[in-house]
């Protein structure tokens, strides 16, 4: 396996991040600045900064056909930045809500977004050309918390959604106009807006940090606080699901997930690194760690002698230097997204941290 | 390190390194507000249910999660009246001193002698585990700090005793 490709941008938190489609971009959010870099050579530079947020960004994605960047921050507002020769122009969108915006994701068609809010609601929100502005309809009637999370089925109608009162749920996000009527689904048949397929809970009843489809859209997968991943297999519209598995683990929390084909998750979270996954509708496991632990040149093989002890002792005052971790991530990763795909194979998927780092895995 | 404090110590330490699962999280009562959750405490469901360890009557911690920070509390071992004050005064001056301690609340919740609280900005520029380290070292010096006080102010009790006394033999 080729060793994972590391970039230290900066010592601050990184909340979200996205590559553009031809991974020559790359969007992050850093505090309430949306930064972005450009690939030069091996490394990233800033290229540049969108400003138009006055609290924490939260979250950000780049569509990869239009190149539309939305982004979403605390001061309760999300702004689409439109590619134009002068650079990049903010649109303000119609949320109306009053408290944080938390996350936001473009659908697959790229006509609409979704943006979760701490004001227990989902905003879904597309354009409307006759007032050139962006609008959204709310999505509102089981969520009693934050939204933390959000993922779009591959037909662009059905929408998963994780929050804080420990429910993942399906909704129908159909928009009529919008979207053309969508093939019948097992998660449904006809659907209009607010239609809630499936609302599932785990176990323990842990905060939702992270849901995800698979790549056909036949089941979902959420990892919540309590360290576990559950999917969940539906049968038929209206009937209970087909499976619904939990994995327990004795790590702590993910806080992000993606889909590796069918038959494989990979998940990253508060262990500053990423786990496979292995299962089907019959049962899962955790199988691996994505990376051997220990890097090359750090740490183990570090000499060893006595004169590097004393050493040690009077420079810092101790024999052993354990302030890093032996893991690529110093810190939490917030948030992981496939990079290089096809036909829902993953085959090198990037993972951002709070210790300001973005890292490229080849699975 | 006697032989009950380090499962006592142990368990401290793995219970933190699992309630520091932080987030950064916005206020839902609030408009643009982003305080502590376990503080503000007005949203029942992303506070977590709080966890005592005690290693006897007078030695416990409490520790308090929720999404966004956590509040830790120490009971600090107090056997006598001597070691009551004595704790009292240590942990005044840290308490006035919170500023340049980041971490430490100006005020222990009651029943205890000191608080902690971490927020999610605290895990986000410090190392999570060297915050432990500093928790678990803390309540292991406390002791042998307390200990010492305590002896330095007998011998300093039995010398001015015995000066004032010698006079009249």
């Amino acid at each position: 396996m080729a060793a994972p490709e590391v970039h230290h941008l900066f010592h601050n938190p990184i909340a979200d991040h996205s590559f553009s489609a031809d991974h020559s971009t790359l969007a992050i959010a850093r505090d309430t600045t949306v930064e972005l870099y450009g690939r030069a050579g091996s490394a990233f530079k800033l290229q540049d900064e969108l400003k138009g947020h006055d609290k924490t960004v939260t979250s950000i994605d780049i569509a990869p056909n239009s190149g539309r960047i939305v982004s979403c921050s605390q001061d309760r507002n999300a702004l689409v930045w439109e590619p134009t020769p002068q650079g990049y122009k903010p649109t303000l969108v119609l949320l109306r809500i009053n408290r944080a915006a938390t996350f936001v994701r473009w659908s697959p068609s790229e006509t609409k977004f979704a943006v979760g809010s701490g004001d227990r609601l989902i905003a879904v929100c597309y354009f409307e050309p006759e007032n050139d502005w962006w609008v959204s309809k709310h999505l509102k009637k089981p969520i009693r918390s934050t939204v933390t999370t959000l993922a779009w089925h591959p037909n662009s109608v059905l929408l998963a959604a994780g929050s804080t009162d420990a429910h993942a749920r399906v909704f129908s996000s159909f928009i009529k106009g919008v979207d053309p009527r969508p093939d019948p689904t097992a998660w449904g048949e006809r659907l209009p807006f607010n239609t809630v397929c499936g609302e599932y809970m785990n176990n323990s009843a842990g905060w939702v940090h992270s849901v995800a489809f698979s790549p056909s859209g036949d089941a979902l997968a959420f990892a919540a606080h309590d360290s576990s991943i559950t999917v969940v297999y539906p049968s038929a519209p209206d009937q209970p699901p087909r499976a619904v598995v939990s994995v327990n683990t004795q790590l702590l929390p993910f806080m992000s997930l993606i889909w590796n084909g069918e038959a494989e998750i990979i998940a990253a979270g508060y262990d500053c690194e990423a786990f496979r996954f292995r299962g089907s509708v019959d049962g899962w496991e955790l199988s691996s760690a994505v990376a051997a632990k220990g890097r090359e040149g750090h740490g183990d093989q570090r000499e060893e002698s006595a004169l590097n002890m004393f050493k040690q002792m009077d420079l810092k005052g101790k024999v052993k230097d354990d302030t890093q971790l032996k893991t690529v991530h110093q810190n939490t990763v917030t948030m992981i997204r496939p990079y290089e795909h096809s036909n829902g194979v993953v085959r090198k998927f990037s993972s951002s941290g709070v210790d300001g780092r973005i890292v490229i895995w080849t699975v | 390190m006697s032989q009950s404090l380090r499962p006592y110590l142990q368990a401290v330490r793995s219970s933190l390194t699992a309630a520091l699962c932080l987030s950064n999280f916005a206020s839902q009562t609030a408009e643009r507000h982003n305080v502590p959750e376990v503080e503000a405490r007005t949203s029942p469901e992303v506070l977590l249910t709080p966890l005592t360890i005690a290693r006897n009557e007078n030695e416990r911690v409490l520790i308090e999660p929720s999404i966004n920070s956590i509040r830790i509390s120490i009971k600090i071992k107090q056997a006598d009246e001597i070691e009551h004050i004595l704790v009292h005064k240590f942990t005044r001056f840290l308490t006035q001193r919170a500023e340049s301690f980041f971490i430490l609340r100006r005020k222990p919740i009651k029943g205890y002698d000191i608080s902690f609280l971490i927020t999610n900005f605290h895990t986000e520029e410090m190392l999570k585990h060297k915050l432990v380290d500093f928790i678990i070292q803390f309540m292991e010096e406390v002791d042998k700090e307390i200990s010492e006080m305590k002896l330095f102010l007998n011998a300093r009790a039995r010398f001015v005793a015995e000066s004032f006394l010698t006079p009249f033999d």
